[in-house]
C-alpha cells in the first residue's frame, strides 16, 4: 500500500489531469470489496439468476433441468391456488402492515401525549415495553403458543365455556372460514409494538410547544393527533409501511407454524406456497417461477413506495 | 427489509429498547383543565386491559407449561395446577437435547454477527470512505438484495449446498447470513462513513498510516458503537430466522432452536403442556438478550445520533 500514501490527499472529485493516482487509489480501496463481493456473488446473485433459470425449467431436483419456456408462468396465471395465495397476501398486508400502523398510531399518541402527561414516564415505558414483547421473541414460538391458544381443547375455548359461551367455541385454525381471521389476529398481535415504539420515539422529537399552542387555541385530543402528531411522524410512517409491506409479502413462519397453510388453501401464501413446491412436491421449475413473481412483486411495490415518498419529500421541499 | 431489516425482514423490525426512557414525556409545566378529570384515569385502564390482552398468551402459556396432562384435560387450560409438574419441562429439553440445540444457535448467530459485521465494515470501508466509482449503483444493489425474499434464493443455494457438501452444515447457514446480514450491514454504514470526518482521514494520512492501519486504527474506534448496535442486530436477526435453517438443518446435531420448537410440533406429538414447556424455554433466551442488550442498544443509537 505505499501507492496509497503517495495519493493520499486526493479526493473523489480531483480533475482528469490526476487521473493515474486517482486509479491506483481506487484499486486500493477496492481490494477491500472483493470479499464482500465475492460472497454476494456467491450466495445472493449466482442463487438469484440461477433460481430465474430453473423457473424456465421442468426439474425434480435429480437429474438435469429441462427447457421448458415459460410453461411454468402460464402454469401459474391458471393455477387457484396461486391467485389465493396472493389474495392472502393482501390479508396479510392488512394484518401486519394498516392494522397495526393506525392502531400503533393511536397507541402512540394516547401514551405520549395523553397519558405520558399525566401518569409520568414510568407507566407509560412499562406499558410500552409490554406492547414490544411480541416483537422479541422468534416469531415461530409465538406461532406455536399461539397454535396452542386456538386449539379445539386451547384457551380461547376454555375461556369460551368460562363465561358460558362454550356454544361459540371453534376449531380456530381448523375451520376454512375462522383460520384466516385468527392468523390475521396473530400476525397484528405480533406486529403491534414495532410502530407503537418507532412512533413514540417520532414523538419525542416533535416540539411540545406545538402542542401546547394547539391546547392553548382550543384544540382537543382528536384535533392534535390529526393536525400536528400524523404529519410530523410522516417520515416514519413511511419507513414503517414500507419494512412491514415488505415483510408481510414475505410472510412464512408463522403460516408454517400455524396452519402450514391450510385448510383448503385458505391460509396459503405465497412463500409457503413456494416452499411446498420445492421441497414437498418436488416440483422445482413450478416453485422457482413463484419465487420469482413473488420477488417481482416486492420490488414493484418497494419502487412503488420510494417514487411516493420521494414526489412527497419534493412537494414538502417547495 | 425485514429479511433485510425485519424484517424480516422481517428484519426491521428489530430491537429499538423500549423499557428504557427513551421519549420523556413533556415536562407538565401547564395543567389545563383539560389534564384533570376521571377521564385519563379511564383511558389509563382501557389502555392497560389491551397491554394485558398482548401478555395474555405469555400468561397462559406459564400457567400451563406447569400441568401435567391429566389436570389439562380435566380442568382445561385456564385453572392453576394442582401441582407444579415439570415433567414438560424435562421431556421437551430431552427430546429435543436442548442445551445441543441452545449451543447451536449461540454459534451460528454469534458467528453470523461478528463476520457480517467485519464484511459490512470492509465493504462500507470501500464505498463509503474509498468512494469507489459505481458506489452509488453498488450500494442499491445491495438494498434491493435486501428486499429479496429468501424463496428466491433458497433452492439454489440448497442445491449448490449439496453439491459442494455444506448441506446439514452449521456452516452453510452462517455463510449464507453473513451475506445477508451484511447485504444490510453494508447500505447502512456506507451512508455513516460517507459522513466521516475527511480532516481526521487526511490526518491519518499525514502521520503515514497505510489504508489497512487507517481501517482498524481510526475508522473502527470511531465507528465502534454503530458496529456494537450491529453485532447486536445481527445476533438477535440470525437467532430468530426460520426458514433458511429449516431447509439447511435437518438434523438433531445442527438444527436451531426455533426450528427445533417447529419440527417437533410438526410432528405433532406434544401434549399441550410439552408444547407450552418448549416454547417457554425457547422463548427464554431472547428475554435475557433482550434484558442485557437494550442498555446498550440505546446508547449506541444514541452516540450514532450524535455525531
Amino acid at each position: 500500500m505505499s501507492s496509497a500514501t503517495l495519493s493520499r490527499t486526493d479526493d473523489a472529485s480531483v480533475p482528469t489531469g490526476r487521473l493515474t493516482s486517482r486509479r491506483r487509489r481506487e484499486a486500493s480501496y477496492w481490494t477491500y470489496f472483493i470479499p464482500g463481493a465475492v460472497l454476494f456473488t456467491a450466495v445472493i446473485g449466482i442463487p438469484f439468476f440461477y433460481n430465474i433459470y430453473l423457473s424456465l425449467t421442468r426439474w425434480s431436483g435429480v437429474g438435469k433441468p429441462r427447457f421448458a419456456g415459460f410453461h411454468q408462468y402460464a402454469r401459474l396465471f391458471a393455477d387457484d391456488v396461486f391467485w389465493t395465495s396472493f389474495r392472502n397476501s393482501l390479508a396479510m398486508v392488512v394484518a401486519m402492515v394498516v392494522v397495526p400502523t393506525v392502531i400503533g398510531l393511536v397507541l402512540a399518541a394516547v401514551l405520549f401525549d395523553y397519558l405520558g402527561r399525566r401518569f409520568g414516564a414510568g407507566v407509560v415505558s412499562v406499558l410500552r415495553a409490554t406492547f414490544y414483547l411480541p416483537q422479541i421473541l422468534p416469531v415461530v414460538v409465538a406461532g406455536i403458543v399461539w397454535g396452542w391458544v386456538l386449539r379445539p381443547d386451547g384457551a380461547v375455548n376454555g375461556l369460551l365455556e368460562a363465561v358460558g359461551l362454550g356454544s361459540l367455541g371453534q376449531d380456530w385454525l381448523g375451520d376454512p372460514g375462522f383460520a384466516m381471521p385468527a392468523v390475521m389476529l396473530v400476525l397484528v398481535w405480533v406486529q403491534i409494538g414495532y410502530p407503537v415504539v418507532i412512533f413514540m420515539a417520532a414523538l419525542g422529537r416533535v416540539d411540545p410547544e406545538l402542542y401546547e399552542a394547539a391546547e392553548l387555541d382550543g384544540a382537543g385530543w382528536w384535533d392534535r393527533l390529526r393536525a400536528i402528531t400524523i404529519p410530523q411522524i410522516r417520515p416514519e410512517t413511511y419507513v414503517v409501511t414500507l419494512t412491514c409491506t415488505i415483510a408481510a409479502l414475505k410472510v412464512f413462519a408463522p403460516i408454517f407454524a400455524l396452519t402450514r397453510g391450510g385448510p383448503e388453501n385458505s391460509t396459503n401464501v405465497p412463500s409457503y406456497f413456494a416452499y411446498n413446491t420445492f421441497f414437498k412436491k418436488l416440483d422445482v421449475g413450478y416453485g422457482a417461477a413463484i419465487a420469482t413473481v413473488l420477488t417481482l412483486i416486492i420490488v414493484v411495490v418497494a419502487g412503488v413506495f420510494m417514487a411516493l415518498q420521494a414526489r412527497a419529500e419534493r412537494r414538502d421541499e417547495r | 427489509m425485514s429479511a433485510i431489516i425485519t424484517t424480516s425482514t422481517t428484519q426491521a423490525p428489530g430491537t429499538q429498547a423500549p423499557g428504557t426512557d427513551g421519549p420523556a414525556s413533556p415536562a407538565p409545566r401547564f395543567t389545563s383543565r383539560l389534564h384533570r378529570g376521571p377521564g385519563r384515569w379511564v383511558v389509563l385502564v382501557l389502555i392497560t386491559l389491551c397491554a394485558l390482552a398482548v401478555i395474555a398468551p405469555f400468561l397462559l402459556m406459564l400457567l400451563n407449561a406447569f400441568k401435567s396432562p391429566s389436570d389439562y384435560s380435566s380442568n382445561g387450560p385456564l385453572s392453576l395446577p394442582t401441582e407444579i409438574y415439570t415433567k414438560g419441562l424435562t421431556t421437551y429439553w430431552e427430546q429435543v437435547n436442548y442445551p445441543q440445540k441452545l449451543l447451536n444457535s449461540i454459534i451460528i448467530s454469534s458467528a453470523v454477527a461478528v463476520a457480517a459485521t467485519v464484511v459490512s465494515l470492509l465493504n462500507a470501508f470501500a464505498l463509503g470512505i474509498g468512494r469507489v466509482r459505481g458506489r452509488l449503483w453498488i450500494v442499491g444493489l445491495f438494498l434491493l438484495a435486501n428486499m429479496l425474499p429468501q424463496e428466491a434464493l433458497v433452492y439454489p443455494l440448497y442445491f449448490f449446498a449439496k453439491q459442494v457438501g455444506l448441506y446439514n452444515t452449521q456452516l452453510s447457514v452462517i455463510i449464507i447470513f453473513t451475506v445477508i446480514q451484511s447485504a444490510f450491514g453494508t447500505y447502512l454504514l456506507a451512508s455513516v462513513l460517507g459522513t466521516f470526518p475527511r480532516s481526521v482521514l487526511e490526518a491519518a494520512a499525514l502521520d503515514g498510516a497505510s489504508r489497512w492501519q487507517t481501517l482498524w486504527r481510526v475508522v473502527f474506534p470511531i465507528t465502534r458503537p454503530t458496529l456494537t448496535v450491529l453485532v447486536i442486530f445481527f445476533f438477535i436477526w440470525t437467532w430468530n430466522e426460520f426458514f433458511i435453517p429449516l431447509v439447511m438443518l435437518i438434523s438433531n446435531k445442527t438444527q436451531t432452536v426455533p426450528v427445533a420448537l417447529a419440527t417437533l410440533q410438526g410432528d405433532r406429538i406434544m401434549d399441550a403442556p410439552t408444547t407450552n414447556a418448549g416454547a417457554l424455554i425457547s422463548l427464554i433466551p431472547c428475554v435475557i438478550f433482550f434484558l442485557i442488550f437494550q442498555r446498550t442498544l440505546t446508547r449506541g443509537v444514541m452516540a450514532g445520533a450524535e455525531k
